[in-house]
């Protein structure tokens, strides 16, 4: 599974998820969300999780394509430090 | 200008932090330090504070940064707890050191105030219910507002 990409869930959709990151098979985001629980799916579509690729914060959610290695985070609203 | 900034997984001692960084800014006239700590009087039983490695860290020293260019300072410390803790645990701490003390405390509430907006930090907190995540606060947004 290393030549796969990961998928890291952040606050509350951690708990949802039940895990912190799950590896998955290369393609595109929408490929890879529907081979996931519907009800996480659903969550992690919601327009006010942001997400970022390696690090950086994406402006937009559509069209992504995840690469070997790529790391695609799922950040819910902040709680504020 | 010294900027010591980090992430703290464990129990932090705010005095010996802030004695420590105050001997690393000889020129400074003044220390301004800001100290947040859970609340003991609210049935919080413990808070939980998870990050994102690739870029909280990275959020805490751009928004030093930040503060660096716009006020005159001889350093800033940002130290910010992750984990889980209990009441009256510090969460935070801030201090900005300056020639001159409107600087140290104009960096230190503009800190504040994006620390609370927009780091990349999410919190739960347990009471006899159990655990519950934190939503933004309003407030939170239009205190950041102020320094636009």
């Amino acid at each position: 599974m290393d030549r796969g990409a990961r998928l890291v869930f952040l606050g509350r959709l951690e708990d949802l998820a039940g895990m912190a990151e799950l590896a998955v098979p290369t393609g595109p985001l929408e490929q890879v969300l529907a081979g996931l629980d519907r009800e996480l799916a659903v969550a992690l579509l919601d327009d006010r999780v942001r997400l970022a690729l390696n690090g950086r914060l994406l402006a937009e959610s559509g069209g992504i394509m995840l690469g070997a290695g790529d790391e695609l985070a799922f950040l819910p609203p902040v709680s504020g430090g | 200008m010294v900027l010591d900034v980090r992430l703290v997984p464990g129990a932090f001692d705010p005095a010996g932090e802030l004695a420590a960084f105050t001997a690393r800014v000889p020129a400074a006239g003044g220390v301004v330090s800001f100290l947040g700590k859970v609340r003991a009087d609210s049935g919080v039983e413990a808070l939980e504070i998870r990050h994102y490695e690739p870029m909280t860290l990275p959020g805490f020293a751009a928004l030093a940064q930040t503060a660096a260019r716009r006020w005159a300072l001889e350093g800033l410390l940002l130290l910010h707890r992750v984990g889980e803790m209990g009441p009256d645990a510090p969460i935070v701490l801030v201090a900005a050191a300056a020639r001159h003390r409107r600087d140290a405390f104009a960096a230190t509430d503009f800190v504040m105030d994006h620390l609370k907006s927009e780091s990349w930090l999410w919190k739960r907190e347990r009471t006899a219910q159990g655990w519950r995540w934190i939503e933004p606060r309003a407030q939170d947004h239009s205190d950041r507002a102020r320094w636009s």
